[in-house]
């Protein structure tokens, strides 16, 4: 659970999430585009988020794609919410969402 | 236009055998799933997914593709409703020092549909509750917390 915490505590990190959760199923080379980063920094913010169980790599061929896995993050949320709250708190985060737009 | 694929990872301090058998014994997932899996588990067979209150109704079903104990289960995964539409559900068991790597992929998804929306919802959830259950002995569906 360190792990998670660690490696969503950067900015990079989660903008990586944030494009594999728009596309699922990247290369390296696919998520260098538009990076403000080095290739080498992107391969190693992979490479943590990986070890966090936050992005899972799966081999098509010869290329490799990267998915976002939102498993550990859930594991975290029901720690702390329980099965009722649930529906409230999507609600409540819609409500928000459309207050204020698709801005995050 | 591309089919959209999800994976889904989770480690649980378990053994493959008692992780493929949560995945396939409809007592095991209606603890943690809510649902009963129901299935002779032969290829080719028909598998579905029922609702434990009203057991005619199914809230996915499909046929089973390749079904190896305890490594590997693959499904054709449908809507009763919607049967046309075809999806497909693989899960690997790998064995580890002292815990198993369990990786859903859903694939074959068609992109912005409702099913994808709803395995993208449901999928994290699920699997949450399986770790839960095997490691705790207690699935979420119990207002219980538990450790991650």
């Amino acid at each position: 659970m360190d792990a998670v915490f660690r490696a969503l505590a950067d900015e990079g990190r989660r903008t990586l999430l944030d494009r594999l959760h728009a596309r699922n199923g990247q290369t390296l080379n696919e998520l260098c585009e538009e990076m403000d980063m080095s290739r080498q920094a992107v391969a190693k913010h992979l490479g943590i988020l990986e070890e966090a169980n936050l992005v899972v790599v799966q081999w098509r061929g010869r290329e490799k794609l990267h998915y976002l896995n939102p498993v550990p993050i859930n594991e975290i949320a029901e720690r702390w919410i329980g099965k009722y709250e649930r529906n409230r708190l999507a609600a409540l985060s819609a409500l928000k969402q459309a207050l204020e737009g698709d801005s995050k | 236009m591309t089919k959209a694929t999800q994976v889904y990872v989770t480690y649980i301090r378990s053994t493959p055998e008692k992780v493929w058998d949560a995945l396939t014994n409809p007592e095991m997932t209606r603890q943690y799933w809510g649902h009963s899996i129901v299935s002779d588990w032969n290829p080719g067979s028909a598998w579905s997914l029922r609702r434990i209150s009203d057991p005619n109704f199914s809230a996915a079903c499909g046929k089973v593709v390749e079904c190896s104990r305890p490594e590997r289960l693959v499904l054709t995964w449908s809507k009763p409703q919607d049967p046309s539409v075809v999806s497909r559900a693989s899960f690997d068991i790998e064995k580890l020092e002292d815990a198993v790597r369990l990786t859903v992929t859903h694939d074959e998804l068609e992109p912005a549909s409702e099913m994808l929306r709803g395995t993208s919802r449901g999928w994290p959830i699920v699997l949450s509750s399986l770790k839960s259950l095997l490691e705790t002995g207690k699935g979420l569906d119990s207002d219980k917390l538990f450790r991650c």
